[in-house]
């Protein structure tokens, strides 16, 4: 049996979160979801999913409040190589620093800077919600089986914040807002995905099904 | 690649039962929120609203059953309105599987309610109900007034608050999203008051939900291109069965509105 831990520190919708991952357990057979703030849950992790929605530095303070959680994480996703699936403010926080109203460093796995969007159009409403297509910029088993471009499949997205990678190696999909904006970032076996896979219907249950079949 | 209207069904639920009957074909239990949900989902709409008119505080608890197992089928955005007057209630909501809140009363009764709200969840998870109606005394201008007066409890209570200043204050307390209501127009299908609609629209920063008075396809239309709301709600033409969701969105793709036309995920 395999485990698959959500990391519970207080934000984020964690029920349909792990609603949506016991619906693809289910189908795939031998996996078990666990929503858990404790950090030996998540060292016993096969596969480890961070949520997050708010502002950076409050999701970043609320981790930091769980005793021993980054430092497992740590453990696990740096050096232990188990697969990471960060989600809105969950991939976000893999950044070195977020500049929401101040800045506040993050977890430092994917160099850049979480940074406003500033569409080129005014008339474009902040935040950036609800459904667009993306743009895979680099083939990722996450994002295998998922059609992109105007005629792809939507994905849900809610943020005026996104993560500005230092390389193009680590910017794995991009969608359109008046601009390039960021939808999936990912380096080793470390991915994120800036819209919410949860709600975002077919596109976002392919994309959990790919992360529970994934092996970096 | 551009972001799409959302087309957004909203369902009226009393005690745990769906007050307007909901006419689809295959429904073991057209009174149950969550077979309704369920065929929302597959039919493409983009997010459900459910609207918890329960009046008494005991059938409230409800509610968290059906968006609890709501949440269990729906895989996309689920706003619950109604009775939502406490910390407590939001987070009781998104525990059991809520993304967004509505928050009507609360919102004019103390409105830092709703920066306290948006501190704690995040704006992303606070919509303001702005139910406004048309003022009887039409002295505009004067005062920097503008047409509309902000009611609660169903439009049953006139606030005193003009509607788009109560609009910018709530964005600017940390509202992510305003569901605009023209009191005047819900029930009427006479379509939206994109007067209104585009007052506030045009006044805040965040997307605006047009909501009440929808009788035809076109008024979804207009409430997009006149109203430039983000998203537009409905409640009696999907739940009579006069239009489906995709006829809904063939015709505002037909009439110039990018709208998300993905199949369904598979059941």
């Amino acid at each position: 049996m395999s485990l698959v831990t959500i990391v519970d520190y207080g934000a984020g919708n964690l029920h349909s979160a792990a609603k949506a991952f016991e619906r693809m357990a289910n189908g795939l057979g031998g996996i078990t979801i666990e929503v858990t703030a404790n950090p030996d849950r998540v060292r016993a992790a096969d596969r480890i999913m961070l949520p997050g929605v708010g502002a950076f530095a409050d999701c970043k303070a609320g981790l930091d409040a769980v005793s021993g959680m980054v430092e497992a994480l740590e453990e696990r996703v740096v050096r232990g190589g188990v697969p990471f699936l960060g989600v809105c403010v969950g991939m976000q926080l893999m950044a070195s620093e977020g500049r929401e109203k101040v800045v506040t460093p993050g977890l430092g796995w994917i160099p850049g800077a979480v940074e406003k969007i500033a569409p080129s159009d005014p008339a474009l409403k902040i935040p950036h919600m609800g459904w667009n297509t993306i743009s895979i910029t680099r083939p990722h088993p996450l994002l295998s089986g998922i059609p992109d471009g105007p005629d792809g499949l939507h994905a849900y997205f809610v943020h005026s914040y996104h993560l500005v990678t230092e390389s193009a190696d680590t910017l794995l999909a991009t969608t359109d807002y008046g601009g390039q904006v960021t939808a999936c970032v990912g380096r080793d076996n470390m991915f994120g995905t800036q819209f919410h896979p949860e709600k975002s219907q077919a596109l976002g249950l392919q994309l959990i099904e790919n992360f529970l079949r994934w092996t970096p | 690649m551009t972001l799409k209207t959302r087309l957004i069904p909203c369902l009226d639920v009393m005690g745990g039962r769906v007050v307007k009957g909901v006419q689809f074909v295959d429904l073991r239990d057209a009174g149950d929120p969550v077979e309704a949900a369920i065929a929302y989902d597959a039919a493409g709409a983009d997010e459900l609203t459910f609207l918890d008119i329960t009046a008494s505080h005991e059938g409230r608890d409800t509610i968290f059953d059906v968006v609890a197992r709501t949440a269990e089928h729906c895989f996309m955005p689920v706003t619950v309105g109604g009775g939502v007057r406490t910390i407590e209630d939001i987070r009781k909501l998104l525990l059991a599987g809520a993304d967004k809140v509505a928050i009507n009363s609360a919102a004019v009764n103390d409105p830092d309610f709703i920066s306290r709200a948006a501190d704690k969840f995040g704006n992303q998870c606070i919509v303001v109900s702005v139910d406004a109606k048309q003022r009887l005394d039409q002295r505009v201008g004067g005062d920097n007034r503008s047409e509309w007066e902000i009611f609660t409890h169903g439009g049953r209570k006139p606030s005193g608050l003009d509607a788009v200043e109560f609009a910018v204050a709530m964005v600017e307390r940390g509202a992510g999203e305003l569901l605009v209501t023209s009191m005047d127009r819900d029930g009427t299908k006479s379509g939206f008051d994109l007067k209104l609609t585009r007052a506030i629209a045009d006044a805040v920063e965040v997307p605006v939900i047009a909501s009440g008075g929808v009788g035809t396809l076109q008024d979804l239309v207009d409430g997009v291109k006149e109203g430039h709301a983000s998203a537009v709600l409905a409640a009696s033409i999907f739940h009579f069965g006069t239009f489906t969701i995709p006829q809904a969105k063939a015709y505002l793709r037909d009439h110039g509105v990018a709208v998300r036309m993905d199949a369904p995920a598979a059941a």
